[in-house]
């Protein structure tokens, strides 16, 4: 919303300093976005007198003029053809920036004369398109005057962030007051007293709707026949322009400046276009209309129409028709000032996806007890501007009647002080909401408020006391700081988080950089990770590669390498904590830690370079599910993983039945898939599948140290190579369930050295005597009844 | 050098002889260039040959009071040759011990093997962290609920009905068909305070939660990307005002800051699921000429950080709670806008890109975990 200084000043009588006004604007909830001054580029231009124009020695489409500053007489050569002696004109001086273009203005020699400065245009003071001649002024202009207040240029525009629960400062006359309510002014009334009429309707109204809609419930219109439309005069066009609107002719005009003046949209029909009487109605859906906006619409039914015998004339409350616009040669105009329901306006507008002043106005709720007065407002204008000793006023056509409820709401004089910490006096209360226009009574120690009718926000008693806070000011609101309710509470995050937490922190200490990637993928890409179910498709995605919910983070990590690859960055090592989406209930979404790496490891001088695979990718995850507190060394590990992973080198970590995370390196045909180059390897982590740690109090397990020492014991077997590392050790634990402690591999061995079809696993078996020291022949008798177990088991021998 | 220190005389035995013994042995002791070489003097001065030994053993054929002498003479001979020797052994195996060393040198401007922990804790989750650990020393707990919600939570319940301007203003992400049985049209959040509707419809007042999570709008551009992250905050009880509501957001601002006079405004504002409302400004200072940083503190200029108010009646009626029983508070801030403030992040739409080096530097090594004890 936007208004100059000098329109508020029309309805607040104020010689409060602009400064003052826009900061009590913002503290008002009239948030001041911006503050225009267009007099600020104008400020250094007089107004002077060319006094005599002579042709210019060397130039025929040149003149020499001898200009009159008031203080000096300056010569000026000058191109334009209307450059004459005795006219008054807008003097730029050497040093003067010129709006237009930006340039300092210099002294120069024209054609070998000088020329001490510049007679300006419209255009290169930036004040309209014309540039056929420089600006001539009227034969009083004052000569040496500041050309921006001599022209009324000097009228700051000020821009307001209106919030969309207040329609009534969509009208500066709303602005005025709700100043004046904060001490800033008084505000003056608008004189919207009838005018009399002469001549009965010759246009009638009809409201045609079916019973209980109220898309229209109040329509007022006036015929004024015989007027003369014509541009209107400059101080009106003046301030249309410097709110943005483009002025077309007075009784065009008229409508837009009501509309920005106190919120009232008008239209203004050429009554000989109108065939028969008027009929508003709900459109009956499919029938055409030729916007002022130039585009052609197709009405869907239900829209609210103004039509005449031949058709639909104008979308209620959104636009006017081309077919029945004032143009100059208007001489019987037809008023129209309507009530549109805020609903019924808002769904039109978005259907028809027309933005208007009126749709913006009535869809947030004009003044409904205004619609009448509007009509007499505009009347006067018309009288005014365009009126001639013929004009006829025809009496008012009204049909339906103002949609007004008005509701006694109970404010308790406490309220205020339990709501903010302010402490309001009753009185101040009341004169506070008085001076907004609202109703108030005293009854029983409460204040009993009606709402004016141009406040169709305020509902209750909460409304009320924002509106006395507001006025009063929120920086009277005292800063109390929260008491905690006790020492000790529960915890501020629950179990779930805290694994989360614990995972990310964990995942970062594996050298992992964690990503925050979006919510959406690509269908394409999620076509490779089990697809996504159709409810999971966005209807109105931001960009058709990012249209589906993810189904798995893992796409989003590689196309994330991938973009990392192209820029120089191949080896990459990421991973985020995030939702993926099943379907769209609560319980379809779920939080799944993913980590990806990409490439190989980096090259240095102690460790040779390898590439990323699977067990990068099960550490990872294991790191992650021993710090979300997961029974890591009870998991079963089995080589079982989705489509997405390379099916030989994947698996899956479990717990009984439920999936506690898959890993593996990811699938070549998924990375040609997302363009990107392998390998790279990845892990899932089912955050909510980890149990819940029972609850055991604070104390660790008592610890109990071995008295004796532990021995160890290698031991090289020769297997098959389908046997896995997990069966092979199981095998070894089962040989002695007491003494043997732990069993580690640490050579595996495929090769020459081996037989085809069959590789070398070696591991280290720690055997704890409990009571007593173990002998030669006691180590060698467990030793042999390990290889028998591993031999029953997986077929092994030992290694020779 | 092994043959200056050769034994060459036996006899006779004289108090001077032995002056001359030590002088000797003392010069073939600081001869002596390896542990070999004093070995050999050890044993031609001290061993079971050795000529002090030797001498040793004639001392019973002295008498008495001469044997007595010429004992403790030799004796103090011995111990004065044993303890030279000793002490060139220190110095010839520091001496050997120092050149292996000095041969064992590495370069040590050499890498050392890469870290396996350099990773890093996105900026957003390091905010998130700093927030829940900030206003849980408030009493707050933190609630979660869905990114796909329910026309209902996100708009209906917050007092947004379908035909309010506002609903215009959030540019919603929309999902087709409908999860629940009412037909509510399925979106994904455009902020984050459907979890207010969602806790006070599980939890009866007093209720002290935070909200932190996704949260989406159909806008991309150099200020708006489709996801971005909110934080809510809500406070129900019986008498909790506004005054409490400024209160706690100075409270936490000036603790996430870390500026202790870091000051902050109220300015009226509109939200549809609060009343009165406010948005929030904290005290700040404009680079002049828009070039160089913005800086925070009480320098008189405002920066506008989230929004705020009472919550309306009608929500708290919609969770079946009787607005003249309870009352309280909302809030909401921008996630990304107090990691981007308070770190010097200059574009919000990196934090979604993965950069490895913007994740480098803008990231927060794993153990840079948030602490009370410290300050913002």
């Amino acid at each position: 919303m936007k208004f100059t200084f000098s329109w508020l000043k029309q309805h607040l009588d104020t010689s409060v300093s602009l400064t003052d006004i826009c900061a009590k604007l913002t503290a008002l909830g009239l948030e001041v976005e911006g503050v225009e001054d267009p007099g600020e580029k104008l400020a250094p231009f007089i107004v002077a007198h060319l006094v005599e124009a002579v042709q210019h020695p060397n130039a025929d489409r040149l003149r020499v003029c001898t200009v009159d500053t008031g203080r000096e007489k300056l010569q000026v050569v000058c191109g334009a053809p209307n450059a004459r002696g005795g006219i008054k004109v807008v003097l730029a001086r050497p040093g003067d920036v010129i709006p237009a273009t930006g340039e300092v203005l210099k002294k120069g020699v024209i054609r070998d004369v000088e020329s001490q400065g510049m007679m300006c245009s419209a255009r290169e003071l930036g004040l309209g398109d014309d540039h056929d001649g420089i600006i001539e002024l009227p034969a009083d202009a004052p000569v040496g005057a500041s050309f921006a207040s001599y022209a009324g240029y000097d009228d700051p525009v000020i821009e307001i962030n209106l919030t969309p629960n207040r329609p009534d400062c969509a009208g500066v006359h709303g602005i005025a007051r709700d100043l004046a309510a904060a001490g800033m002014g008084a505000l003056k009334t608008i004189d919207a007293s009838p005018v009399k009429a002469v001549e009965p309707a010759r246009i009638k109204v009809a409201l045609d709707f079916p019973a209980g809609d109220k898309s229209c419930p109040h329509f007022v219109g006036r015929l004024i026949r015989n007027v003369k439309n014509r541009p209107s005069p400059e101080w009106m066009q003046k301030q249309l322009r410097a709110v943005g609107l483009r002025p077309i002719s007075a009784l065009v005009d008229i409508t837009n400046y009501l509309t920005v003046d106190c919120m009232r949209p008008l239209h203004v029909f050429d009554a000989n276009k109108i065939k028969g009487d008027l009929w508003v109605r709900p459109a009956q859906g499919g029938e055409t209309f030729d916007a002022l906006n130039g585009k052609k619409y197709i009405m869907e039914k239900g829209m609210t129409v103004i039509g005449d015998d031949t058709g639909v004339l104008s979308l209620g409350g959104i636009m006017g028709g081309a077919g029945s616009s004032c143009d100059n040669a208007t001489v019987d105009v037809f008023i129209e000032a309507a009530y549109f329901d805020p609903v019924r306006t808002a769904l039109t507008g978005r259907a028809l996806q027309i933005s208007s002043d009126a749709r913006y106005r009535f869809e947030r709720g004009v003044d409904p007890l205004f619609t009448q007065l509007g009509a007499e407002v505009a009347t006067k204008f018309i009288l005014d501007l365009c009126g001639t000793p013929e004009t006829v006023v025809g009496e008012l056509v009204i049909a339906g009647q103002a949609p007004v409820v008005e509701r006694p709401i109970a404010l308790e004089i406490g309220k205020c002080l339990k709501h903010t910490g302010v402490d309001v006096a009753a009185g101040e209360q009341e004169k506070i909401l008085t001076t907004l226009g609202f109703d108030v009574r005293h009854k029983d120690g409460k204040l009993s408020v009606i709402a004016p009718s141009w406040r169709p926000d305020i509902e209750g008693d909460a409304d009320l006391v924002e509106e006395i806070i507001r006025v009063k000011g929120y920086e009277y609101i005292p800063a109390v700081s929260l008491q905690r309710p006790q020492a000790v509470t529960a915890s501020a995050i629950d179990a779930a988080d805290y694994r989360l937490t614990a995972a990310r922190r964990a995942l970062a200490s594996q050298g992992l950089m964690e990503a925050v990637t979006w919510s959406f993928m690509p269908g394409t890409i999620a076509a490779c990770f089990g697809g996504v179910a159709d409810a999971l498709r966005l209807v109105n995605p931001i960009s058709s590669d990012l249209d589906v919910m993810r189904p798995s983070i893992l796409g989003n990590l590689i196309q994330a390498a991938k973009r990392n690859a192209d820029r120089g960055f191949a080896e990459a090592a990421l991973f985020e904590i995030g939702p993926v989406f099943r379907d769209q209930t609560p319980e379809g979404q779920s939080m799944i830690a993913t980590a990806l790496r990409a490439g190989a490891t980096p090259r240095h001088w102690a460790q040779p370079v390898r590439a990323v695979d699977a067990y990068d990718a099960k550490a990872d995850a294991l790191a992650a599910l021993a710090a979300a507190g997961a029974p890591v060394a009870s998991l079963q590990i089995t080589a079982d993983a989705p489509a997405w992973y390379h099916p030989g080198r994947s698996g899956s970590l479990r717990l009984g039945p439920t999936v506690l995370a898959f890993f593996g390196e990811i699938h070549p045909s998924v990375l040609a898939a997302c363009d990107a180059a392998g390998p790279m390897a990845g892990c899932e982590i089912f955050m909510a599948n980890i149990p819940a740690a029972r609850a055991t109090g604070t104390a660790k397990p008592l610890l109990k140290l071995d008295a004796l020492q532990p021995v160890s014991r290698d031991f090289a077997f020769v297997v098959g190579r389908d046997i896995t590392a997990a069966k092979l050790i199981k095998a070894v634990r089962d040989a002695d369930k007491n003494l043997i402690r732990d069993v580690s591999v640490f050579d595996v061995y495929q090769g020459d050295k081996v037989e085809a079809g069959k590789k070398s696993i070696a591991v280290s078996v720690t055997l704890q005597p409990a009571d007593k020291s173990l002998t030669d022949a006691e180590i060698d008798a467990i030793a042999a009844k390990i290889a028998a177990s591993v031999a029953k088991v997986t077929g092994a021998t030992l290694r020779g | 050098m092994a043959e200056a220190a050769r034994p060459v005389e036996n006899t006779p035995i004289s108090s001077g002889d032995l002056d001359a013994l030590k002088t000797e042995f003392a010069a073939a002791v600081a001869a002596a260039d390896s542990i070999a070489a004093l070995d050999d003097i050890r044993v031609s001065a001290l061993g079971k040959k050795g000529r002090i030994t030797d001498m040793m053993k004639t001392l019973g054929s002295l008498p008495p009071d001469e044997r007595k002498n010429r004992g403790a003479a030799l004796n103090v001979l011995k111990d004065e040759i044993a303890a030279a020797i000793d002490a060139r052994h220190k110095i010839l195996a520091d001496t050997a011990l120092a050149e292996k060393l000095a041969r064992e040198s590495i370069d040590v401007t050499l890498a050392p093997r890469p870290a396996a922990n350099d990773g890093r804790v996105h900026p957003i989750s390091q905010t998130i962290d700093e927030l829940v650990t900030i206003f849980a020393s408030m009493g707050f707990s933190v609630a979660k609920g869905p990114d796909i919600e329910s026309e209902y939570y996100n708009f209906e319940a917050l007092n947004l009905p379908s035909s309010h301007p506002a609903r215009d203003m959030q540019a919603t992400f929309f999902l087709p068909g409908s999860a629940q049985a009412g037909g509510d049209k399925m979106v994904l959040r455009t902020q984050t305070s459907p979890v207010q509707i969602r806790t006070m419809k599980a939890q009866k007042p007093p209720i002290r939660i935070i909200a932190p999570g996704r949260t989406y709008r159909c806008d991309y551009d150099m200020t708006h990307t489709p996801m971005f992250h909110q934080i809510e905050g809500l406070v129900i009880d019986q008498s909790t005002h506004m005054g409490h509501l400024k209160g706690c957001l100075l409270d936490f601002m000036r603790a996430f800051f870390g500026i202790d006079d870091l000051p902050i405004r109220f300015r009226p504002s509109y939200f549809p699921f609060t009343e009165p409302s406010a948005e929030i400004d904290i005290g700040c200072k404009r680079p002049k000429g828009g070039k160089g940083e913005l800086k925070l503190g009480n320098y008189g200029d405002w920066l506008e950080i989230g929004g705020c108010g009472m919550v309306h009646p009608n929500v708290l009626r919609n969770c079946g709670l009787d607005p003249d029983a309870y009352q309280g508070f909302a809030f909401g801030m921008g996630i990304e806008r107090m990691a981007m403030l308070k770190y010097g992040i200059p574009d919000l739409r990196t934090f979604f890109d993965a950069d490895l080096r913007w994740l480098k530097h803008y990231g927060f090594v794993p153990l840079d975990i948030p602490n009370p004890a410290l300050k913002g």
